[in-house]
Formats: C-alpha cells, structure tokens, sequence
C-alpha cells in the first residue's frame, strides 16, 4: 500500500511544480525559472526513489530512528554537513560578507568552531550512552518520565523555532527563485519532508541530505572557481578592487557594527557555539553510526566540509561585491547601490546568474531548495522521535509500547509536525523571523546543552538538578529573548527593550548550569543518592561502549 | 550481569589509564580551541582595529582574515589529530579492558 502511494507521488511529483507554477502569475514573484524546476525535478524524482528503496528498509524502531545504526561515518558526516548548512548559510552569509565584509566571516568561525569541542568532549560519549535521541543520554540513570518530558519539551521548543525560520525562509526564497506563490512553496516543502520522513525515516531523510551536501559543495564549488577566475584567483587583486567600490572601503575588512559591543560578541560565540552541540537534530545523528570510531569520523568529515564550504562562501561575497554589486542589471531600476532585485539575500543567486548564465543560477536554485528540505526533513525526525520516543513510547507507555506502535506514532507524529510547520510558516509570512534561528541556537545552548553535558560529566547531577536547570534554561533564553529588540520592539512594536542585549546565551547558560548545580547539591534524597552511585556504570560505559547499543545489521 | 562487567572494567588498572591519558589528551585540545576562538572573539570585541591591519605593508591580506583561516585549518587539524589518536591507541587499549572483563567472567 505505501509503496503503491510512494510510487504513485513520484510519479505525480513531475507534473505538480510545473502545474503549480503555471498556476502563479502575480506580481512581485519572479518569471518561472525552467532551468531550476526542471533540476529540482530531478533532485525530487531522485530523493523519491531512494525514499521508496528505503521504505522497504524500515521496519523497526530502529531503521525508523537511526538507520539501523549502519551509517558509516564518512556518510554521516556528509550528512551532517547536509543538515548543518541551511539555505540561510549558502544565501545569508553570502549577503552578510556582501554588506558587511569581515564579519560575515567572524560569524562562520563561530559556526564552526563548536565542531571540535563536540568532537573532543561529547561525540563518542554521544554514541556509547544514546539510542535514538539525546534525552536517552540525560534521562540514564534519572527519573525516566520526568527528565524525558522535559527534554522533549525543550527538544521540540527548539525544532519548532527553527522550523518556522526554515519555512518562512523557504516560501520567500521559493517564490523568488522558481516563481511559485508563497503557498504553494510552503505546501510543498511540507508535503516533500511528510512523504521522505514518513516513509524513509532516517535511511531516507540520511540520503537526502548527503545528495543536497553533494549538491550545495558541487555547486558552491563552481559558483566560487567561475567568480574568482574572473580576478586571476588572485586574492590581492579581487580586495584592491573590491575595497575600492565597497562603501565600507578600507574598513571592509575590519570588525564592524554587528559585533560593535563586546557582550554581544561573547554571547553570539557562546550561543553559536554550544547552541551546535545542543541542536536536537545534529545530536541524533551520532546515532546513526555503528559506534564511536564511526562517531568521531563523522565529526571529522562533517567539520571538514564545514570549514571548507566557509571559505567559499567567504570569497563567493567578495566576489559578489564586485559582479554583483557593480552590474546594474541586478538592481532594482537598474541603480547600483539601490536595492537588490529579490532582496538582501540573493546575492548568492546573481551571482550563479552572472557567472554561468541561467543554467548555474537554475542548479543553484534548485540547491537552496532541497537544502531546505533535507533541514526541515531531519528537524521533523527529531521532534517526532521527541514525541513517539520519549513522550510515548518512555513516558506514557514506559517502555510497554511495541516497536509497531511506536512508528506508528512516530509517523503520526510526522504528519502532524508537517502540518504544524505548514500551517506556523503561513501565519509567519509577513512577520519579522530574523530572530528565530538566534532563538533555537539559544534555547538549544542554555536548555538542552547544559543538562546533556552535566549528566555524561558530573556524576552529582540528580533528577531535580536536572529539571531544575533544564526548565530554567529554556525559560531565561525564551524570556530573554522576547524583551529583547528582536521580539519587543521589533515584532511586538514597544519602545524600548527590556533587556538590552539579543543574544542570550552568556546571561542564560550561566542561569541553567547554576540551577543545575544547587538543585542536585541540596537534593538529599534517596533517589538522588541512588543516581549518583548509577552514575559508576554509565561512566564505564560512556568510556568503553561496552553496552552501547549496537547497528542492527542489514 | 553487566553491571559485574562494569565493576571489573573500572577494576581494571588499564581503565584508569586510558581514562585519564584519553581525558587528558580531549581535555588538552578543547582548551586551546576555546581559549585561541574566546581570545580571537575577545579581541573582535575589544581591539577590533588590530584585526583590520595588513599582515605586511602593501598587502591586501589582514591580520584578521589570516587569522580566521589558520584556526579553520588549525582546528581541522587537531580533529584529525584526536579522531587518529582516539581511533588507534585508545580504542585498541578499550577493547583490551573490554576481553580481560569477558575472560574473567569465565
């Protein structure tokens, strides 16, 4: 029956963005770009295919989860790095080195430089103590119902934020790019990531964001080479020109106004940084490997693309600045130095047009779309694994649910995310998201990160400690971040803001591992000292693997 | 059953050495990315004019951007450094703990 509905949508996924497009014809959206249906057709057809080899391939809980645990760790690393770099990577940080020179770059360090403190301080423990989901790790020897609940609370806290970042990011680019109404991209997007992730669970959704890694590397890649060979792939040559037409000029390559106060700096490092290692989607795949030699690989090749991919996006906006930025044809009424036609972000898009003509802007197009997609796939694993896994099958069930069941909700619980980022991505449209991926970095930093980390490295943390902090965590980074400018005068139209700075990492991480602290020291009850004599074995095997639970074989 | 496994696996003398060899090693790396990443954000936001300089006079290249590249191949580096050390020496040493357990339980 779903091979039959499987084979049936990828079939009918053809024709639909065509129909669809032919459909819209408003102003604002741009002339239906062939080039790019036609590669995203491609891309879809592709993704189909393996989601119905795949489907095939999940069976239990653990194929739906996990893959079977029989990733390997050069695939998951491209994996990760499919699910790391989001359309707002590629686009963003491309129009952030265009606007603001250097400290686009400074953000891509922060980016990147939590790979490898997760590498050193976390994977391998990831692997050796979790399952399907990171609340696994936290809630081993503490209150089962208690600590999972809270987890999952703030698991889905942080996938919500970013899906809605995602969405909303999605119709715009969407509409822009290929030509389709806002609507429609949103309900495409939405029904692509049910089918992949219903169907396919993790062996689908894994490959979807390898092929879109290959995709964004491939592309990122040409893009770059085309661009800089137009300054001899002199790094010299391409700054004295750009330096002199920038309006920044010579302070282009300094620091600048987005990291102008101190506080901000230190907080961006630190929610940027942890805010990685506390992303529910990232942590699950240390899953999918089959043990913690596969785990660390991944981290190694995850990180490696990661760095690298950087590095072109850096001298893709530099490049920009010159080919873009002095071309009329890329400015709305044809005046350099006005607005960008289709906005800020699509410096990267003319760029690929300018370079390689509508071919390279149809592929790359066709990139950012996908690479929403396979983000938005694996965020709605992680959530409906947050649901059927911990709240479900652990809490409500405690652990008598058949394996059955538990996918069952688990796709239920898909479709339902599905809808959710749908409907959240339609009532978001006109509002001001800019804040939501700072959002889920922060509560992902100061809600989940803390409480992770303490429950693998100190043994004193107790269920109440552990609540205590995890709890606090989210509460301080949501409130802080609402009476910040971003919520409180941006979107909620008051004056002034009630905390003075928008990132809230340095003030709510602190917050969380405090809470964590007291609570755990103060808490004398037999329990406790019973979770903290637990603590012996799980430390055993977070160091050897010795019961890790193991890749199912296939 | 696994939890005697547990007590003889932490029994074992081996344990300790590969528990603190491998949390010294983890623990040395971590601490130069965060304090070469927190000192680089540190100067970001208290002598940000220093990253805006040339490396030498004339050149197009400042201190900053060199600055940046280093520590994204410097920081690759040390994790190729870890996941080789890790993948050779500690885990042979893990797997060793892990059969004098299983010989024991004979």
């Amino acid at each position: 029956m779903m091979r039959k509905i499987l084979y049936a949508l990828a079939l009918a996924s053809i024709p639909f963005a065509t129909l669809a497009a032919d459909a819209v014809a408003q102003t604002e959206i741009q002339a239906t770009n062939w080039h790019a249906i036609i590669m995203f057709c491609i891309f879809v057809t592709m993704t189909m295919g393996i989601t119905y080899w795949a489907a095939s391939r999940t069976k239990s809980t653990a194929d739906f989860y996990t893959a079977g645990g029989g990733i390997t760790g050069f695939q998951n690393g491209l994996a990760i790095a499919g699910d790391y770099m989001s359309a707002a990577t590629l686009l963003g940080l491309t129009a952030m080195v265009y606007t603001q020179g250097y400290d686009g770059y400074i953000y891509m360090l922060a980016f990147f430089a939590g790979w490898p403190i997760i590498l050193f301080l976390m994977a391998e423990r990831l692997r050796n103590l979790g399952k399907f989901t990171f609340s696994d790790i936290t809630a081993y020897r503490l209150d089962q119902g208690k600590v999972r609940t809270m987890a999952a609370i703030s698991s889905l806290t942080v996938v919500c934020f970013y899906l809605i970042a995602q969405m909303v990011g999605a119709g715009q680019l969407i509409k822009l790019l290929f030509g389709l109404e806002y609507n429609v991209a949103i309900f495409a997007v939405g029904i692509l990531m049910m089918v992949y992730v219903t169907f396919g669970g993790m062996v689908a959704t894994t490959w979807v964001q390898i092929i879109k890694a290959c995709m964004l590397l491939a592309g990122g890649t040409l893009v770059m080479v085309l661009a800089f060979s137009q300054f001899g792939f002199s790094y010299q040559n391409l700054l004295e020109k750009a330096t002199a037409v920038h309006k920044l000029g010579p302070k282009l390559m300094y620091p600048g106004s987005l990291l102008a106060d101190p506080v901000t700096a230190i907080s961006l490092g630190l929610g940027l940084m942890f805010g990685t290692a506390g992303l529910p989607h990232i942590l699950m795949r240390f899953f999918t490997v089959t043990d913690a030699k596969e785990a660390r690989k991944s981290v190694l090749y995850a990180s490696g693309f990661v760095a690298y991919f950087f590095n072109v996006i850096f001298i893709m906006g530099l490049c920009g600045i010159l080919i873009v930025g002095q071309n009329p044809d890329f400015f709305e009424a044809g005046k350099v130095g006005g607005k960008l036609i289709g906005g800020g972000n699509m410096v990267a898009m003319h760029l690929a047009k300018a370079v390689g003509g509508n071919m390279l802007l149809g592929f790359l197009a066709a990139v950012a779309f996908a690479t929403i997609l396979a983000v938005v796939s694996g965020l709605a694993l992680a959530g409906a694994s947050a649901i059927s896994h911990d709240l479900y099958a652990r809490v409500i069930k405690k652990g008598t649910a058949s394996e059955a069941a538990e996918i069952r909700v688990s796709k239920i619980a898909t479709i339902c995310l599905g809808f959710v980022a749908i409907i959240l991505g339609i009532l978001f449209e006109k509002q001001n998201i800019a804040f939501m991926v700072g959002l889920a970095f922060g509560v992902a930093a100061a809600a989940n990160f803390p409480v992770l980390i303490l429950s693998m490295y100190w043994k004193g943390l107790t269920t109440r400690g552990a609540l205590f902090g995890g709890y606090g965590g989210l509460v301080s980074a949501v409130v802080f971040v609402v009476l910040s400018k971003s919520v409180w005068v941006d979107v909620l139209g008051n004056k002034a803001a009630l905390f003075p700075y928008t990132q809230p990492a340095l003030f709510a991480m602190p917050i969380a591992f405090l809470l964590a602290y007291v609570f755990s020291k103060t808490d004398s009850s037999v329990r406790a000292g019973k979770e903290i004599e637990a603590f012996e074995d799980q430390y055993v095997r977070a160091q050897t693997g010795y019961g890790a639970s193991g890749a199912a074989s296939h | 059953m696994s939890s005697a496994m547990y007590e003889r696996m932490r029994a074992n003398p081996k344990f300790r050495e590969l528990v603190a060899r491998r949390g010294r090693f983890a623990w040395t790396l971590a601490a130069i990315v965060l304090v070469m990443f927190y000192g680089f954000v540190l100067t970001v936001a208290f002598n940000p004019t220093s990253l805006g300089q040339p490396v030498s006079e004339g050149s197009m290249l400042t201190v900053g951007v060199a600055v940046e590249l280093f520590m994204f191949i410097f920081f690759w580096v040390l994790t190729a450094v870890y996941v080789k050390r890790a993948n050779g020496e500690f885990d042979a040493l893990t797997q060793e703990i892990v059969k004098e357990a299983w010989k024991d339980n004979k």
